[in-house]
Order: structure tokens, then sequence, then C-alpha cells
């Protein structure tokens, strides 16, 4: 392992981790360890297979950085011989159990071991502060008290901000500190709310029309169509994405024109409505900073006004909104008379 | 771009009619001679159930400047419960496509049985007028299959 | 490419006077695939269909677009003259350049216009059509009837005749329905009971017709020819093979104050009960809500006195499974009820009845012994008066906007009735209009006037209320001498309204049949298929198709059965081949599609695929196209748009669309 300069020091909980993931290495439980590795700087960590302890030791992380959900790489895991231990933080349960309501992973394939989390962090948060030339990060270990993060940067400055204003939009509006499913659970879990879930989208459902899109507009017309928030999300588990291929004359890669986008971010959102956990890889790996989870967010929160609260992955059993009905449902018209009854 | 009066704007609207209600409807209307603009074209699907959201995309991104979905009456879907699906389903797109900033008029799904001709015919009236007044449908549009 | 032959239909004048048909032909001509365009004057007919046949042969065409009317009409007929010049008859679509063109607009430009795009439209779906091959179900031969009045019986009867097995479903204690609480029928007035009591025997002695009573229909699956019901046969509390209809446990009941519904609660009938003499069968039930032993526990007179022993407290429902090919709907008629029309004083006043307590009244078995009186003072009325069009014609939301069509004739027979038996009982019948179209109607209505002298008075009546002699007043206007009337009246006769039995619609839900906005089951075609329901294998007898009387009823009773037999004389039908199919390669296995399924038709298997060289076990999903309907649920929610519709597949509906939009 190449040397590096590091803020990030092997803490106990992360000791831990590798301790009991070496034990169910060692008495094969497991065959392989799917967890967070450690990556060229401390702030973007990459999921990671390991299969030895020694590759455990040498690259395994877990800290503040670790935002990955590792739950979709489960679908491959579960057509490998042998069980994987798979480490999921709360949020990342939710989309394990939607997988398995969708058949899409095997639930005797993996031992979960639920892991403690106190919020999620991104390095483009530290960025908007204008701390820049980010060299090393501390204060993101799970036992540090992750109030104050010390960065020093490739210039030489030493810099800090608040453990809060670096963390990811779906911490502020964490679903909680519980695993939905699991095997064991280690590390504490801190309760990082400080927001409401819906307000971005209020916000933006107040606008009107032509705010709105030009909103959307503005934001879309960022899109590289890169599909990196396809990739990364776990119910865009597809075999083949409906725009790869030629059953809807739909297929296509490059954006030539405003419209494309729209329909490709309409229609993922739509694929994903009442499967969507909620957990934000979305926004977390858009390398344009489109705010994708307000699509998301939006469905469920119509799902919630209109056929009543639903959390995807909750459990294994209960039927997507989607997929069930009731004979008073609202009627589509309820979308004109809400924006008329929004405008007196 | 575009600067027309609105004597020539024209609107392309389509209608996704369920065969065993809607598209009777749409025959009565028609037997009864209930007259509706000629710029409604209506495509038969055997059940609002088979309208995927993105053939109504499409339809915008095509220069379609509304599209209406018909369907028989919850409780009486021919195949018992297809309406019910595609009730939630359109009422979230539609939530979805007005959140986008694209004007809610231009779409709507009514529920017509093959009793309802006269239904048809007002509701496909009414529709007509309401995407005249709405103009060109620009928002959804994807202007390279715009034929100038 | 497909070779693609157009064909546009004039209709006479129907299409060519609107749409310029030869403007149509030459420009579909332009359409890439198109290698033969025509016109016709009547496209459906022997000649137009032997051009269509001749040119398949002639140009090699692998696809038809024929431009005529509605596909509900002639997309069979097309169909069948494609397979006959030997084109796959899936390789037709129909462009409904009749009703949703030439009918609903004017301007000959415009028409011709939508036309050619509705054309244009069918020509990029008949592009991307694939030639479907239809599969075969197998028909159970067995038919069920719900609803055990005339027009179930008689459906039942003639099916039954044909050799086939027929099971009732009567919700009531027993057959008869309606007809069995009229006294007597128009316009020949011949006793009612007596030409239906042997028709009632008749069916529960046929040894093809199996008779459930007191029992309802509580879940429908399956599809024409091979349906699966669930029957709930209600505890009786009697045993049927032990009781032998004495009688007795009936008289001695203690409990005698349960309104009789078959008297319309004009008197009471004991807890357990026969609804009345010549039920069938005659075998009482238990009516549990009123009965002392239920209610306390403390009673048991029935089973202390039935000899038979035949009395079982402990009877549960029991559910009957059984399988059907054909499905008869004869649920029947009510009244509307009277509680909206407060200005009829009909809650208040025991002299104001309906037409059908009158029925009662006047019946030997009913309340009055057959005497016709007053239910207030039991006196002999002097003055009586009809009301017409009591909530039916109605253009506000209280009443039906339909005609019952029913009410002139009966109102004339009672009003005859009376005149004939109590000649000095005045009659007077307010009315909106007299319609008596039908064999003898109307010299029927002319005898009530001319030979019985019945008051008529084309009139609304706007009130009626209680005066302080005991009598009505009737206020109302004579629309004919334009004056206000103002009347004492005895009695009160309100001909109320016939709607749908209240459980029909529960019951086309579970038969995916539909209604009309009266609750009245839709038939498949108003002319050319009145007794079938569009939901194939489902069919129509009497009221419950609309409002209709006696000889009609029977009429289409024999109809309905005519069809069923139709139906049961095949050993196999063709299925519907315009299925859902998934894509195997790409299959998520993810059960969306499985959860939003109507019929069950889509499982799961583990399959060994190759993909790109890789060989797996994949779970994809499966149909069973004999359950599957073709209704597309599954291919909508699929997200990754695996799942497809034959005949009407996602780049077919994309290819309409592009070809509107154009």
């Amino acid at each position: 392992m190449q040397e590096r300069m590091t803020g990030m020091v092997r803490q106990e909980t992360e000791s831990k981790l590798i301790a009991r993931a070496k034990e169910l290495l060692a008495d094969q439980t497991v065959a392989r360890v799917l967890g967070w590795k450690s990556g060229d700087m401390d702030y973007n960590p990459e999921p990671g297979y390991f299969n030895s302890a020694q590759e455990l030791e040498s690259q395994f992380v877990y800290n503040g950085f670790c935002g990955a959900n590792l739950s979709k790489y489960m679908i491959e895991a579960s057509k490998m011989e042998g069980r994987t231990l798979v480490f999921l933080k709360p949020c990342d349960t939710y989309s394990f159990n939607q997988l398995i309501k969708e058949h899409r992973v095997d639930r005797e394939k993996a031992y979960i071991i639920g892991v403690g989390c106190k919020g999620k962090l991104s390095a483009e948060k530290i960025r908007q502060q204008g701390i820049t030339g980010i060299e090393t990060v501390s204060g993101a270990g799970m036992d540090d008290g992750c109030d104050e993060l010390k960065i020093t940067t490739i210039y030489g400055e030493e810099a800090s901000c608040s453990y809060a204003s670096a963390m990811l939009e779906r911490c502020h509006v964490c679903k909680g500190k519980e695993h939905v499913i699991f095997d064991e659970e280690i590390g504490e879990s801190r309760d990082t709310v400080d927001a409401e879930r819906f307000a971005e989208v209020e916000r933006i459902e107040a606008m009107t029309p032509e705010e709105r899109f030009a909103f959307f507009q503005k934001e879309l017309s960022k899109c590289i169509r890169c599909n990196a928030c396809r990739n990364v999300c776990p119910a865009c588990n597809c075999r083949k994405c409906v725009f790869d291929q030629d059953k809807f004359d739909t297929s296509q890669k490059a954006n030539a024109n405003s419209f494309e986008e729209k329909m490709f971010h309409i229609i993922r959102a739509f694929h994903v409505a009442g499967r969507c956990t909620d957990c934000g890889e979305c926004s977390r790996v858009c390398p344009q900073g489109i705010p994708l989870h307000l699509f998301n967010r939006k469905f469920i929160k119509d799902i919630n006004e209109f056929y009543g609260e639903f959390q995807a992955g909750a459990d294994c059993e209960t039927r997507g909104p989607l997929t069930d009905y009731t004979f008073g449902d609202v009627e589509p018209g309820i979308v004109a008379e809400r924006s008329q009854s929004c405008s007196k | 771009m575009q600067i027309e009066s609105k004597e020539e704007f024209r609107p392309k609207i389509v209608a996704f009619c369920c065969n065993w209600c809607s598209y009777a409807g749409a025959d009565l209307a028609g037997s009864s001679r209930l007259a509706y603009p000629a710029d409604i074209k209506i495509i038969r699907v055997p059940c609002s159930c088979r309208v995927n959201p993105l053939f109504i995309l499409r339809a915008f991104e095509k220069g379609a400047d509304g599209v209406i979905m018909c369907g028989c009456h919850p409780g009486d879907c021919h195949y018992t419960t297809g309406n019910f699906y595609a009730r939630r389903r359109m009422t979230l797109l539609f939530s979805m496509l007005d959140y986008l900033g694209v004007e809610n008029g231009r779409t709507r799904v009514e529920w017509v049985s093959a009793a309802e001709g006269a239904k048809f015919s007002a509701t496909m009236n009414e529709f007509a007028e309401k995407i005249q007044s709405l103009g060109r449908n620009v928002r959804l549009e994807d202007i390279r299959c715009r034929k100038e | 490419m497909q070779r693609i032959g157009v064909f546009v239909c004039h209709c006479g004048s129907n299409i060519a006077a609107t749409v310029d048909v030869k403007k149509v032909v030459e420009m579909v001509k332009q359409e890439p695939g198109v290698v033969h365009a025509e016109d016709y004057q009547y496209m459906c007919s022997e000649a137009g269909q032997s051009r269509v046949a001749a040119a398949i042969r002639e140009h090699g065409l692998t696809g038809l677009v024929i431009c005529s009317c509605s596909p509900r009409m002639h997309e069979t007929t097309f169909r069948k003259c494609a397979e006959k010049a030997g084109l796959n008859p899936y390789m037709v679509e129909i462009a409904n350049i009749r009703e949703q063109c030439s009918w609903i607009h004017k301007d000959v430009e415009e028409a011709t216009k939508k036309a050619v795009i509705l054309a244009r439209a069918a020509i990029a779906k008949v592009d991307r059509d694939a030639p479907l091959q239809q599969g075969e179900s197998v028909v159970t031969k067995r038919a069920l009837v719900i609803g055990g009045g005339i027009a179930g019986i008689q459906t039942a009867l003639d099916i039954a005749d044909a050799g086939y097995k027929v099971d009732i479903v009567e919700k009531s204690p027993s057959i008869g329905g309606r007809m069995s609480q009229l006294d007597k029928t128009f316009p020949t007035l011949d006793c009612s009971a007596c030409i239906l009591t042997p028709k009632m025997v008749e069916a529960s002695a046929h040894e093809n017709i199996t008779i459930y009573t007191y029992s309802e229909v509580e879940k429908v699956t399956g599809f024409v020819g091979d349906f699966t019901v669930d029957i709930r046969k209600k505890a009786r509390s009697v045993d049927m093979s032990k009781c032998t209809g004495c009688g007795v446990c009936q008289e001695k009941c203690p409990s005698k104050k349960t309104p009789n519904e078959f008297n319309r609660g004009l008197n009471t009938r004991s807890a357990i009960y026969t609804p009345f003499a010549q039920a069938i069968p005659n075998v009482p039930v238990i009516d549990r809500e009123h009965c002392i032993k239920f209610k306390t526990g403390k009673c048991g007179v029935c089973s202390k006195v039935c000899q038979a022993g035949a009395i079982d407290y402990d009877q549960k429902d029991e559910i009957i499974t059984e399988k059907y090919g054909a499905i008869v709907v004869a649920t029947g008629f009510d009244m509307i009820k009277l509680d909206k029309y407060g200005e009829y004083s009909y809650q208040e006043s025991p002299d104001v009845i309906t037409s059908l307590e009158l029925e009662r009244i006047m019946n030997a078995a009913g309340p009055t012994k057959g005497h016709l009186e007053r239910l207030s003072d039991h006196k002999p009325p002097k003055e009586m008066v009809f009301i017409q069009c009591v909530g039916s014609r109605c253009s506000d939301k209280r009443g039906k906007s339909y005609c019952s069509k029913i009410c002139c004739m009966y109102t004339a027979k009672q009003a005859i009735l009376i005149r004939d038996k109590y000649p000095d009982v005045n009659v007077t019948v307010f009315y909106i209009d007299v319609r008596t179209p039908g064999k003898n109607f109307d010299e029927f209505y002319r005898r009530a006037v001319e030979e019985y002298g019945v008051d008529y008075i084309k009139g609304q009546v706007g009130k009626v209320s209680q005066t302080g002699d005991g009598k009505l007043l009737v206020q109302g206007v004579d629309l004919l001498d334009q004056k206000r009337i103002l009347k004492k009246a005895d009695m009160v006769v309100l001909a109320a309204a016939i709607e749908p039995n209240e459980d029909a619609r529960k019951l086309a839900t579970m038969l995916t049949a539909s209604m009309d906005t009266n609750d009245f089951f839709t038939e498949a075609h108003p002319k050319l298929r009145p007794v079938e329901s569009p939901t194939a294998g489902v069919f129509l007898s009497g009221v419950a198709q609309g409002p209709k009387d006696i000889p009609e009823t029977v009429a289409q009773a024999g109809a309905a059965a005519v069809k069923v037999i139709g139906l049961l004389a095949k050993d196999k039908l063709k299925t519907n081949p315009c299925t859902a199919k998934p894509d195997e390669l790409l299959c998520n296995g993810c059960s969306v599609c499985a959860n939003v399924c109507p019929y069950g038709a889509i499982s799961y298997i583990e399959k060994e695929v190759r993909d790109h060289g890789i060989r797996e076990v994949r779970r994809i999903a499966s149909v069973n196209s004999a359950l599957c309907q073709g209704c597309g649920a599954c291919t909508v929610a699929c997200p990754s748009g695996v799942m497809d519709l034959q005949g009407f597949s996602n780049r077919q509906i994309i290819a309409e669309v592009d070809a509107i939009c154009k």
C-alpha cells in the first residue's frame, strides 16, 4: 500500500469491524467481505471486496466519508460462491430490504453487520465553504466527537468547519438510527436530523410554474448523462435500462437537447417511485451537483399524501404504492385542483 | 423563436382510450354525431393500465400539446383493477410534470363509460379548448422534432 | 419491411360524404411500406372482402390497414377475411375513420386530413405487427344463472333442456322473483302465479338444474369457458333434506313481528318463514336477526314442534366452489326508495302506496286477502289516484333519467282490475305521457279509458297531503286544460321507478362486466349483441340489462340461453393471442408484474439462460397465456420494459404516437 498523508487514525470502532470481519473470514462463515476501501484521499473511500485478513488490515476504512450504500453490490455478490459479509449503515438496510423484496439479492448469501453512523460527509460541502485543496481531514472517525473537522490543505494551510456543515443533505433528514435488517450491530449511531425532509420540495412547490420550470431547466441542463445516478442507485437495478434498449425507441446516450434529460430523469424517478428508499446516493454521486433527490422526494411526498405514509424498504412484504390501490384513491385531477387552491 | 398568431395554432392532442369503455364511448359519440375538434386523435389501448408514462412523454416530445387518457370508471374496469393502477400512475406522473413547471392543464384523465358518448364529446371539447388556450407546448417539446 | 395494403371504405356516404377517400388513398400510397391502396364503397361487403383477398394475393401483402368504421364493429370481419386469404389475422389494423372522423367532423378538408393521420398511425402500427397464433382453452360444460326470477328460471330451463347442467343462485329463500309478487299480468290479465309456478316447479324438478336458494355469489375468477365461482350458501338453520314443508314451525313461531318482505312490509311474518306459499324449495329459513332463539338463546319452539327434526340452529354458511363455462346475470330489479319524494306523503300516510304494494293488496294471498282497502282504516276506497313517473324520466338527481317502461301498462292493468271488480271506485291517472308500444298494448290502454272509464289526466302531481278527515288531497295540474286540479282521494298509488338490484354493482365488479351510469349491465352491442356482456362468457337476461316487461324478459332469457348453449356446445375456445410476453434475457425477476396481474397469470421460473456467452440460472417471469387477458398492467409496472403486450407492443404504441404527432 502506498504511503500517504492521512488525517485518519485507526479507531476503536473501525478496529472492531476489522476484527469481526477477520473472525468471520477465518471461521468460514463468509467467503469475502464487502466494505469500504481507503481511496487516494481521506475523503474518497470507495466500495470494495476484501478476501483476506491482510487486505482488511491494510485497506479497510470506516469513517464519516464512507457514504457509499453497499447494498446494491450485493446483487452481484449474491451470485458468488459462499456468503458475503456486508456492512450496512442504518439507511442502507432499507435499500437491502427493498432488494430482497424484489428478489434481487439473496438474504441467505449475506451476513449483515449493521454499522453505526454519525452522519456522512461530502468533500464538496467542505469546498463550498471556501476550503479548497483538501489534503487531510481529521475528526471524521467513528470515535471522534464528530463536532468539528480539521482540514489541512495542499497549500499548507489549516482550516476547520463544523461536522454538520459538511454532512450530506440526506443526513440532515436522516430516516433513523435503526437497522431494519442485520445479523449483528457494531458501533454507535447519532441523531443528525436538523431539517425538514420535504422543506425543499415544498419550497419548489410554492413557486410559480414558470419559476419551477426555470429552476429545473437550470438544474437539468447541467446533466451530462454520465448515468452515475443510475449506476449507483440501488433501485435502478434493471439488467438493462429502458434507455439502453430499443423496446421504446428511447435508447440514447448523449443529450442532444433539453428534452432528453427531462425525459430520462422523470422516467427514472417514476420507475423507482415507491421503491426508492430516499438513500440519496443519486445526489451524492452526481458530478454536476444536480439535486436529483428532489425528484424522488417529490414522489415520496405525493405518495405519503395521496396513499398514506410509506417507506420503501421498511420491510420486505408490504405492497409498494404503485402495485396497490384503494377504490377511493384520489383522482389525477387533484394535481390541477391543488395548484388552483395554491394560487388563490 | 416562433412568433405565431393565435389563429394559426391548431393543437395536437393525443387521447389514449381503453378498448372496453372509453373507445366504445368515443364510438357512441361518433354514432350520435356529437362533434369534437379534429385535433384530437385517439389511440386504442386494451386498458388504461397499458398507458406507459413513456408514451405520454413521447407524445409531448414529438410535439403534442395535450395528452388525455380515458378509461372505464373506477370499479368498472374490464380487467377489474387496471384503471386503479393507471389512476395512481397518472396522478403521480401529472404531479411530477406540474412540479417541473409544465402546465397542468396539458394532461388529463377522464373516466368515460361505453354509454357516455355525450360525456366523451363534452370532455374532448373542453380539453381541446383548454389546450387551445394554453397554446403550444414548449416546455416538454423536443425542438428537433418540430416541423417549421 | 412489411408490404402493406391500405383499403379505404366509403361506407356508402357515411365516410365518403365527409372524407375525400380518393385523397386518402393518394396520400397513404406515399407512406413507406405501402405497396397498394384502394377505396371501395362497402369494404365489409362480400365484394369488398374479395377485393381485399385478391389484393393480398396479387401484391403479396403482409399487412393490412382498413380505413373504415370502428374496429369494435368489423375488426373480426377483416381478420377472418385476411385469414381466408392466407394472411395471419393479426396482421390487420383498423383506422377508425367513421365514428372517430367522418361522423363527427363537417369540414371535408379537415376530416380528410385527420383520416390520413389515423391511417398513418395504423400503418405505423401494422408495420410493427407480428403474426400471432391463437391458443386454445377448454370449455366447462356447465352454466351459472345468477338470479332466480322469471328471467333466470327461463334461461336455466332453456339451457337445461338443451342438455347442459345449470345452477341457479338466488339470494332469497325461494326462486320466483318479482313476478311471484304480481297479481295479474298485462295485457291478458292472466294470473301471474298460474303461469310462473309451473315454471318454478319445472326448474326444481329438472334433472339438469341445481338450485341454490338463500345463496349468493361470493367470488368469481377465471374467464370465458373456465370460470371458478364461490357460492355462499347461507345458513338456513333448517335441514333441507329432512324438512317436509308442513309449515307447523311457522305457525308456532312466537316471533311474528318481522316486516314481511314479500308483501313489501305491509304485514308481518314469523322469524322462521317461507316467503310465500308456493315457495320453491318449500323449506323455511330462520331469520336469525329476528329469531328469539338466536337473539336470547331461549325459545327453540320450532325445533320442538318439528316432527322431522329438521331444525338445525348450528348450521353454518357453506361455500360451494364450482366451475362454469358461462355465467348469466339475471339479477332483476327493485323499486326505488321514495325517501327523497316527501311531496307524495308516502312516508306519512299508509294510504299512499307503491304499485307493487297495490299488487300485494290485490293478491288473494296478500295482506288483505285480495280486498281492496285503505291500510289506515281498512275501509274500501271510493276515489283512487295513480301518479305516473315517480322517479322515472326525472331530470333532477333524485330520480332516474330513464323510462321504467312497464309502469304505463301495469297502471292501466291495475285501473282496469279495480274498475272491473269495484265499479263504484273512481280511478284517476296523472301521467306525463302514456307509452304503450307493444302487441295489444295500446288496445289495452284504450280499453281502460273507453271501456272502464278510467280518468287519464295529462299532468304532474305537485303534492299529496293528508287532510283532517283522513283523506288525501292531491294537487296537480292538467296540462291540456291548463288548469290546477285539487282532488280528494282515499288512496294514492305511486308508479315508482324501477332500478337494478342493489347488489348488481358488486356482482358486476366480480364479473368484470361493465355497467352503465344507472347500474344496468351494458350489452356488448346495443343492437347486434343485446344479450351478451362485453365480458366474454357473461350473458344478460331480464331487467338487469334494462327495464322490460315479462314477455320481453322471457324472450331475452331465451336468447341468452341460446348464446350460452352456443358456447357450451364448443369443446374448445380460441384464446386471445394478444397476451403479455417477457423478454427472458432482460427480466430481473423482481415480481412487480405479478403483483399487478389481476389473473395470477404470471409466475416465476428458474431458468438457465445464455446471455453474452454466460450461462446462468435466473429467476424470470413466465406468462400463462391461457390465463392472461391482455390488459397490459404488467407492461407498465415493469421498469425495464421487459414485459410487452403482443398486438399492443410498446414500439407499436410509440409508433402510433409518433405518427399522430408528426
